[in-house]
């Protein structure tokens, strides 16, 4: 049966998320897909769902959510006080929903991004293979007030819960991001490179889908490239000495130097810092 | 064999083939030809290649178990490879209109450059651009061949907002705006074609190692065209380019 969930406030920022969009990089549409990988993949295996079901990426200060008919959902990563019905729930476990109940969230408690998964995921348009949003390539690219996400309604008992799992949640606190060099990491003055294996640094007001900026100005020599292929995770330095760390919106190529490339798990830890949040680059080869 | 690309990995789920760092048609056919041996190599469900001016990147689905592996069978491969001619190259014959109400910038152009706005369009519509690569926004074209006497440097302050389908100039590369975004490149006109179109499946007809040439239009065929794009009837020119 079509059920749907209706947006009472749409919260800070929050979007429909899977796996992302493969295959279409050539034309410049960026890959886009959960900033967590972990957090999807947790969200989803507790209700056993597949892997790549879409879920809704809350960003800090979550909506504010009606269900229309009887499911279960699940919610990992971030923990920003979810409330069933003004009541508290705990992340990481299923939560049985009624028909008409309301789902909340409240003060940020840890983390940055917190996914919400229901069962079977989320139904909503799905355009050149995925249905993550992106500007343009999507209908919408972020909630609001009065919008309506489909999912198919459950009554069934067909699911045992995972009430015994506990998940290694270290990622979300942790501040050491793994690293590899990148492809212009070589061309770094050695001041610089003992720098970025060295020191601390701080997540800028300057974050988004797409990139995070971090604070610190460093002293760069290094002239732009001829544009090249940039991925999620590739850490760009600008003429102006920022570090910009890519993220999952991010466009296929660019001009900056490449000097770091997050590994796997350093994005998906990057995903959860807030502006203020303290890191270090920890080298991994 | 001073050609021999540079194989790096890039984090764990990619790896970058790069070239010498220079903006050249033989270079785009040399990797064009490999990224195609790569799609025919690997199963294109596991991977994705994507070509700039001098490099590949090859972005796995999962992560690379093995990067040693990998890297050596991209060199078996790539030292191998007869580099051949490509094939299905094509010509896009895209309307432009060069007039005040789009070509924000053609007084500005023809002052710096000491051009008529007649020279300054006899000298845009004339190449037969190369398409290296998309990148940057969805169906961006990065195009090279624009004529050194056009060449001008991007605006001191970008402009927060250009339209959709501008055509513009920054530096020796030329362009269209696939979308209405903030930049900084000298505008010169508009092409009503939208030749990215996310329902379709590839969303983009044309790709890397196609040429593309400009034609003039006047406001009223800018808006006859407009009208058929609207109903579905604007048939794209295009024909079979033989290098």
């Amino acid at each position: 049966m079509k059920a749907e969930v209706k947006v009472l406030h749409p919260g800070l920022f929050s979007t429909i998320q899977d796996f992302g969009r493969r295959g279409f990089q050539k034309y410049g549409v960026p890959l886009s897909g959960v900033m967590d990988r972990i957090a999807l993949k947790i969200a989803n295996l507790i209700l056993q769902n597949q892997a790549d079901a879409a879920v809704m990426e809350i960003t800090q200060m979550g909506p504010k959510l009606k269900f229309s008919a009887a499911t279960k959902i699940a919610i990992s990563g971030a923990n920003l006080s979810p409330k069933l019905n003004d009541i508290e729930i705990d992340n990481n476990q299923v939560v049985k929903i009624h028909e008409g109940d309301i789902l909340s969230f409240g003060r940020p408690k840890l983390g940055m991004r917190s996914y919400l998964a229901i069962l079977d995921g989320f139904k909503t348009e799905k355009i050149l293979g995925s249905r993550s949003w992106y500007e343009d390539i999507t209908s919408h690219e972020k909630l609001e007030k009065g919008m309506k996400l489909q999912y198919e309604a459950s009554e069934e008992e067909k699911y045992e819960t995972h009430a015994g799992i506990k998940f290694d949640e270290e990622y979300l606190s942790s501040e050491e991001i793994e690293v590899f060099p990148g492809p212009e990491f070589e061309k770094l003055p050695e001041t610089l490179k003992s720098h970025l294996r060295q020191s601390k640094f701080s997540i800028d007001k300057n974050n988004n889908r797409m990139a995070i900026q971090l604070s610190e100005i460093l002293e760069n020599e290094l002239q732009p490239i001829i544009t090249g292929p940039v991925l999620p995770g590739t850490v760009q330095l600008t003429p102006g000495g920022k570090l910009i760390v890519l993220m999952r919106d991010c466009q296929t190529t660019g001009g900056y130097p490449r000097v770091l490339q997050l590994s796997e798990k350093g994005i998906n830890m990057m995903a959860q810092k807030k502006a203020g949040d303290s890191i270090g680059f920890l080298w991994k080869s | 064999m001073n050609d021999f690309p540079k194989i790096t990995p890039m984090g764990e789920r990619g790896i970058l083939i790069e070239f010498e760092p220079k903006i050249d048609e033989n270079l785009l056919e040399k990797l064009i030809f490999y990224k195609n041996k790569l799609e025919e190599f690997y199963d294109e469900v596991n991977i994705e290649v994507i070509n700039t001016y001098n490099s590949l990147l090859i972005s796995y689905m999962f992560t690379i178990e093995n990067i040693y592996n990998e890297v050596l069978a991209i060199k078996k491969l790539f030292g191998e490879a007869k580099i051949g001619k490509i094939n299905n190259q094509q010509i896009f014959y895209l309307p432009v209109c060069y007039n005040e109400e789009f070509g924000w910038d053609l007084e500005y152009i023809s002052k710096e450059k000491k051009l008529s706005t007649e020279e300054i369009i006899k000298f845009h519509t004339k190449p037969f651009y190369t398409v290296f690569f998309t990148g940057f926004l969805p169906g961006f074209l990065y195009l090279g061949g624009l004529d050194k006497k056009l060449q001008i440097s991007r605006k001191d302050q970008p402009r927060m907002k250009i339209e959709k389908g501008a055509v513009g100039i920054g530096e020796n590369q030329t362009g269209i705006y696939p979308k209405s975004s903030p930049g900084g490149w000298q505008i010169l006109g508009n092409c009503p074609v939208q030749f990215f179109d996310k329902n379709n499946n590839p969303p983009c007809e044309i790709s890397a190692g196609d040429k593309v040439k400009f034609y003039s239009v006047s406001r009223e065929e800018f808006k006859e065209i407009s009208e058929q794009i609207s109903e579905g009837t604007f048939q794209l020119k295009k024909e079979n380019y033989e290098g």
